[in-house]
């Protein structure tokens, strides 16, 4: 085991996948001279050299096109946007097209990719360096999309993304890039993409995370220790496809569940999680599922009062955790 | 032939363009003026990858053969919509030339064929059988590219390299490129052809398609089918530019206007552009000027944007009608066997139609099937 940042996970799974199969290759803006704005690709171009670490041009809808192209015919490539906020433009290329590959052909086609994206908030970011898009992506049948919260999660899940025969989506939460340091074994280890992660057990109260927000959900776990509340934590490191099984098992054990995302609430992954439970886990609830998500204005603004109050924070957490325990 | 020539265009280049020009003028059949060019007599042994020679006589006349065919069974699935058995239908009459012409310079089975919605002919050079066809008409099972879950025509067949994965124009431009950076990344010696419209020529995937094809010099050739309208906007409100290819010099690429009812001329453009790709050179923009003498789609009405004058001008250079003449004046064609032509098409159409229509609807038994990740969430 060696202690890893989420940064330095991610850039160890691409960079062992790149060696382990010629057909991976990476491609976007800045990711060559300048190993990426966040260094996710630091020393790939002098390892691989510019065929496989491909600086493009700056122009999205064609990353994901013509890596789309790419995967349709043999390559494994994995894509990176520079910011999630400017993932907009692959949305035709991605949801449109990518998605729809297999199914659109009957199975004479797939498309192994992974369109990579740093996203998120709490960075000073502003309304277009903040952005959470994981839902967009989420409603698409075609798609899987992985937002994992540790170095452990980051780069078993990665490996898994970049083997998957279809499009992944994988967003990293770009807070944690450097904030987050965990344990990542030394050799070889892959993590199914799919299966959501109990990172916490309790019998309480359950709380349905993903991404950075597990960490501040963890911590409320901690405070509300004092307050005789027992947390459950489940991290469902996947939001599509959603491990069902994981978030009914949680739910008959604890009973009550809040669900807490970055993202704004309305129509978002606690809406179809809220879902799952009340359609197949409504008898075993003792109390109200509630979700403890971003407010619903269109972005994160950039002065710090304004971008805290839109932040969740583990203060936040820890009332929703006691309010929903009282009930 | 037109050739617009981007200042950074090699040497090589200009000596195969030298001898498209000079190939096509020998061919007695195109008569193909320069309007710009830096051409040297340097040649290249580079640009001659290919054993394939421009078609002699005996080739124009299967060509004029499959063209026949094509204009039946296009006639045939425009009628079957009429009769409320195919649900839509884009014509491919007047753009029969330049498809046939562009696939006969390209090797099938092997090249890959970035293809849209008005690709008839296309699909019937690389060997989709009329049956095969009229069953993506008729949404019936057997259809092999998308298993009639798609648009007609649409889906893909991998082993004739057959891709048109989407009805969302211009998307595929940028996929096929990736398919041309893969190709190259493996260094295989694939040639890419990716059929657009004019109108697709507007969307910013086909310029961000171009860009990355050009720096990379990609096998890749963007074949722009310019039927002068995209459904009922003119060209005059799609572009301020004269032409497409004229755009090409902004990508560090070489652009050919070629006259797309003439077989000949388009073959050689494509072979020329085929050569260039499989030697390093990079990706050609070729302009086929074509007509639609058709509706967009059996669901638009053209007579609301276009005159009939209009229409009857545009088939005084009907691409089978201009093969047919030449066949005739070389003496390769005599109405004897025009008439034997037409009549064996009518006869594998009317055979294709009727197994088409008598087979089965697809079973929804594989409707989750192929589905990426777990259908239920």
């Amino acid at each position: 085991m060696t202690i890893k940042t989420v940064l330095e996970a991610v850039h160890d799974a691409m960079q062992e996948e790149m060696r382990r199969d010629e057909t991976v290759f990476v491609m976007g803006e800045d990711i060559g001279a300048r190993g990426g704005v966040f260094l996710a690709t630091e020393g790939f171009l002098q390892e691989f050299g510019e065929n496989r670490v491909i600086d493009t041009p700056l122009a999205e809808s064609s990353i994901a096109g013509v890596a789309l192209g790419a995967a349709m015919h043999g390559m494994r490539p994995i894509a990176e946007i520079e910011f999630g906020d400017f993932i907009w433009p692959t949305i035709n290329q991605i949801v449109g097209e990518a998605a729809k590959v297999r199914y659109g052909t009957k199975g004479k086609l797939n498309a192994p990719m992974v369109l990579r994206a740093p996203h998120g908030g709490g960075v000073r970011g502003a309304l277009y360096h903040s952005q959470s898009v994981e839902a967009f992506f989420a409603h698409t049948p075609g798609l899987k999309v992985v937002t994992p919260s540790t170095p452990y999660d980051a780069k078993g899940l990665l490996k898994s993304a970049i083997r998957d025969d279809d499009p992944v989506i994988f967003l990293e939460h770009k807070r944690t890039y450097r904030l987050v340091r965990g344990e990542v074994p030394d050799d070889e280890y892959t993590l199914p993409i799919g299966k959501a992660d109990l990172k916490r057990e309790g019998s309480d109260v359950t709380i349905i995370t993903y991404g950075l927000m597990l960490h501040h959900c963890l911590e409320a776990a901690e405070t509300v220790e004092m307050d005789d509340i027992d947390v459950e934590v489940l991290d469902l490191r996947t939001v599509r496809p959603l491990d069902t099984d994981a978030i009914l098992a949680t739910t008959r054990k604890t009973g009550k569940v809040l669900i807490v995302h970055e993202d704004n609430k309305a129509l978002g992954i606690g809406a179809e999680v809220s879902a799952i439970i009340s359609e197949n886990a409504f008898e075993y609830l003792d109390g109200p599922v509630a979700r403890l998500a971003g407010p619903e204005i269109p972005a994160m603004p950039f002065a710090p009062p304004l971008e805290d109050m839109y932040m969740i924070d583990s203060e936040k957490i820890a009332n929703s955790i006691r309010q929903l325990a009282e009930y | 032939m037109i050739v617009h020539l981007a200042e950074q265009t090699s040497d090589h280049e200009n000596g195969a363009f030298e001898r498209a020009v000079r190939a096509a003028a020998d061919s007695g059949i195109t008569k193909p003026t320069i309007s710009e060019s830096s051409s040297t007599n340097q040649e290249s042994s580079k640009t001659r990858l290919s054993n394939k020679k421009a078609p002699d006589s005996p080739d124009l006349l299967s060509m004029y053969r499959r063209m026949v065919l094509c204009r039946t069974l296009d006639e045939r699935i425009w009628m079957l919509n009429r009769q409320g058995k195919a649900a839509i239908m884009a014509s491919s009459q007047g753009h029969e030339a330049g498809q046939i012409g562009s696939v006969e310079a390209l090797q099938k089975g092997y090249d890959q064929f970035y293809i849209y919605y008005r690709d008839l002919a296309v699909l019937l050079e690389l060997g989709l059988t009329p049956t095969e066809i009229i069953k993506g008409f008729v949404a019936k099972e057997g259809e092999p590219l998308s298993g009639a879950r798609q648009f007609p025509t649409h889906g893909a067949h991998p082993e004739y390299g057959i891709i048109n994965l989407s009805n969302v124009v211009a998307t595929h431009i940028p996929q096929g490129v990736g398919a041309a950076l893969s190709a190259k990344m493996k260094g295989e010696n694939r040639v890419v052809i990716i059929y657009f419209g004019d109108g697709a020529s507007s969307a910013g995937d086909c310029h961000e398609a171009m860009n990355f094809a050009a720096i990379h010099k990609l096998p890749v050739i963007f074949f722009c089918e310019n039927n002068k309208y995209a459904i009922s906007v003119p060209l005059k409100n799609q572009m301020a530019v004269g032409s497409v290819a004229s755009r090409a010099e902004g990508y560090g690429m070489p652009g050919i206007e070629v006259d797309g009812c003439d077989i000949m001329a388009v073959y050689e453009a494509t072979f020329e552009a085929a050569q260039r790709a499989r030697s390093g050179q990079g990706p050609s923009l070729i302009e086929a000027q074509v007509e639609r003498y058709l509706p967009h789609t059996s669901d638009d009405d053209d007579s609301i944007y276009r005159s009939q004058e209009e229409i009857e001008e545009a088939k005084k250079r009907d691409p089978l009608k201009m093969l047919k003449d030449l066949l005739y004046s070389s003496e390769v064609l005599d109405e004897e066997q025009e008439e034997l032509i037409n009549k064996d098409a009518r006869q594998i159409v009317n055979e294709a139609t009727e197994e088409a229509e008598d087979a089965p609807y697809p079973e929804t038994d594989d409707f989750f099937k192929h589905v990426v990740g777990d259908a239920s969430v």
